[in-house]
């Protein structure tokens, strides 16, 4: 073994040199950017958002009679923990919150949901950018126009074609599906709400995928199917990632839509706390424990993708 | 765990029949003529998306439309009753109104805070940090917003609330309707069972409007935080070498720079503002002075059963949510023409 060329040697010493004057210098710039008092307010802004969490996720380990008679600061001059009231929102049978049973409908619903509206979406986003066809821009122009329409327009009609299906005279459009309170339901409206924004940012994303390699696949005898599950789907993963995350953190958190399609059976976690908070009335001390069971997966889906949440939101934000 | 394991095969199954129903109409279509199999197969990947958002989006917002015209049963034609209904009636009126407040003090501020801390945070060595700590309410759900800031406007008769703890030591604040020094800041339904009438007054809407801001300053964060970041060095030391304090690069070089996302966190905001439902109907059902547009048509249309009013209130959302769209529209278009494209 011979030790590396000197000249190599110095031009990698060089680099590195380069790079961490560089790094020096960007935290000089900025630091002269920011100046104390906006460091401060950062300071103070930083604790204005976090206290509030903070101060539920202690309530929520204390005793109930502490909850019930002291606030959460109190907890630091006489620290007593228990895990009574998880205990008791999770607990099964008669009068206990079981709450469990609606964090896996939480589940059950937001995971299909999301395959649901990604699957499809990026199916079209291949069809809006790489094959050809009459009114394709028409199509995809059509379908962004619909990120303008709000919910609540869709709700009431939506809710009847479910309950009764679409007639025009005497002829069914639409089958009456009985879909009212049904899984199913909540499985379409959160997939035909999200879609537009989902086509939207799949759309764009993989219409920028180089063409050269189309045309590689193309001329080595590859249709349609093929390169969409070949090519697009593993290209397409970073986007699909992010845009997962944005749709599966807005459904786990969405209440209107399981409000009104989901029945009382099916309610997601969120619906249920949301019931819990209006009629708890003396025993609020649960309230507390019920808020961080209903927070836990969007937040640890929060801390561990950040980074991907982050881009989706990016990338949705550019929406008109 | 019966349970689950059904409804994993349930979902399992239904998904697996979409993707068989998919791959054989793909084959079918094989079997067309040449000149319309290219047409056909992208239909084919189009039609399920197409589908769904023409039976869940399209149709509905253009029956909704037709609804507003009809009267409550949905029966008889009425044209425009509906709309004057709304502006007339001193209930909903006053949720136009809050709606109002809630975009135009929302958005400030959201759009304030998020810049203040994206110009503020960078550079300094907590600033992933501290972007996390402000986005993190942003990954919680708006009911579970309301039932934190719950613990934090709550009033007698239980004394936990942390604005109370906090404002009790200030000397001047009226007394409130609590009694005994503390403050029922938010007149909430039934939060330790307490029921204040329906007509108490006060700070409602605001203390409402600032969960939503709490709610939403991440995202505007980390969004101007991003597009400060993407200024190119060269402008701001442009600017430095022409002798301007940091100050006057901030107002002349980065915000100029950076005005059509200015743009886009305001119609965010805005439209999230309109649509304002969540944090309402979980703290306080939209009593109280506090129901806002989106509240009021939920409570109108699924809890009184009134199809008409319900529908025109939705309707009203989609014109409020329209020219904002348009005019982020243009600022996205002019910004793009500067940039060359």
């Amino acid at each position: 073994m011979t030790a590396p060329k000197p000249s190599l040697v110095q031009g990698l010493r060089a680099r590195r040199a380069k790079k961490r004057h560089e790094a020096s210098l960007g935290r000089s710039a900025a630091a002269t950017l920011s100046s104390k008092p906006g460091q401060l307010l950062v300071y103070l802004l930083v604790f204005l958002w976090t206290i509030p969490t903070f101060g539920i996720f202690i309530s929520s380990f204390r005793p109930e009679i502490d909850v019930k008679t002291s606030g959460w600061w109190n907890w630091f001059a006489d620290p007593s923990l228990t895990l009574d009231n998880y205990r008791s929102v999770l607990s099964s049978g008669p009068g206990q919150d079981d709450l469990w049973t609606f964090f896996l409908n939480s589940v059950r619903i937001t995971v299909p949901s999301v395959i649901l509206s990604v699957g499809l979406g990026l199916m079209a986003a291949y069809a809006l950018s790489w094959m050809k066809f009459r009114g394709r821009d028409w199509i995809f122009v059509g379908i962004v126009g619909l990120l303008m329409v709000p919910l609540q327009m869709a709700l009431i009609p939506m809710l009847q074609l479910f309950s009764g299906g679409a007639h025009i005279g005497s002829v069914t459009i639409f089958p009456d599906l009985d879909l009212t309170g049904e899984v199913y339901g909540v499985w379409l409206a959160h997939t035909a709400f999200g879609l537009p924004l989902v086509v939207f940012i799949l759309r764009n994303f993989v219409a920028a995928l180089p063409r050269d390699i189309f045309e590689a696949a193309r001329v080595d005898g590859a249709g349609h199917l093929t390169i969409f599950l070949r090519l697009v789907v593993p290209l397409s993963v970073p986007a699909v990632a992010s845009v997962s995350i944005f749709q599966f953190m807005w459904i786990w958190n969405d209440y209107l839509i399981a409000l009104i399609f989901a029945g009382r059976e099916n309610a997601p976690i969120v619906r249920q706390l949301a019931t819990l908070t209006g009629t708890r009335g003396q025993s609020y001390h649960l309230l507390t424990a019920a808020g961080m069971v209903s927070m836990v997966v969007p937040v640890a889906v929060f801390f561990a993708l950040q980074r991907f949440f982050v881009r989706g939101l990016l990338a949705g934000a550019v929406k008109g | 765990m019966g349970d689950i394991v059904s409804a994993i095969v349930v979902t399992v199954i239904a998904l697996a029949a979409l993707a068989a129903l998919l791959a054989a109409m793909y084959w079918v279509v094989g079997r067309l003529p040449k000149r319309w199999r290219e047409g056909a197969r992208a239909w084919v990947f189009l039609f399920p998306a197409a589908v769904a958002v023409t039976i869940g989006l399209l149709v509905p917002a253009i029956r909704t439309i037709y609804l507003s015209l009809l009267d409550d049963n949905g029966e008889k034609f009425v044209g425009f009753d509906n709309y004057v209904d709304v502006f007339t009636t001193t209930g909903t009126r006053l949720t136009v109104f809050n709606s109002l407040s809630w975009v135009l003090v929302g958005t400030l501020a959201t759009v304030a805070v998020g810049l203040a801390m994206a110009r503020f945070a960078d550079g300094m060595r907590i600033e992933s940090a501290a972007k996390s700590a402000i986005f993190l309410p942003g990954a919680i759900s708006l009911v579970g917003t309301g039932l934190i800031w719950g613990f934090v406007y709550a009033g007698p008769p239980f004394d936990v609330g942390l604005l109370n703890a906090v404002t009790e030591g200030i000397p001047g604040l009226p007394d409130g309707w609590g009694g005994g020094g503390d403050r029922l800041w938010l007149l909430e339904r039934g939060f330790g069972g307490v029921e204040p009438p329906d007509s108490a007054p006060g700070v409602n809407t605001f203390l409402l409007i600032v969960v939503f801001i709490w709610a939403q300053a991440g995202i505007s964060t980390v969004i101007f935080s991003a597009a400060i970041k993407g200024v190119p060095d060269s402008l701001i030391e442009a600017a430095k070498v022409d002798g301007a304090t940091d100050q006057q690069t901030f107002y002349r070089v980065t915000l100029p720079y950076i005005r059509s996302t200015i743009v886009t966190v305001a119609t965010l905001t805005t439209v999230a503002g309109l649509k304002a439902f969540d944090i309402v109907a979980a703290t306080t059902g939209g009593r109280f002075g506090t129901s806002t547009i989106a509240n009021e048509f939920y409570v109108i249309r699924f809890v009184q059963g009134r199809s008409g009013v319900g529908a025109t209130l939705a309707v009203l959302i989609f014109i409020l949510v329209i020219p904002v769209m348009i005019l982020n529209r243009r600022a996205q278009a002019r910004a793009e023409e500067m940039m060359g494209g």
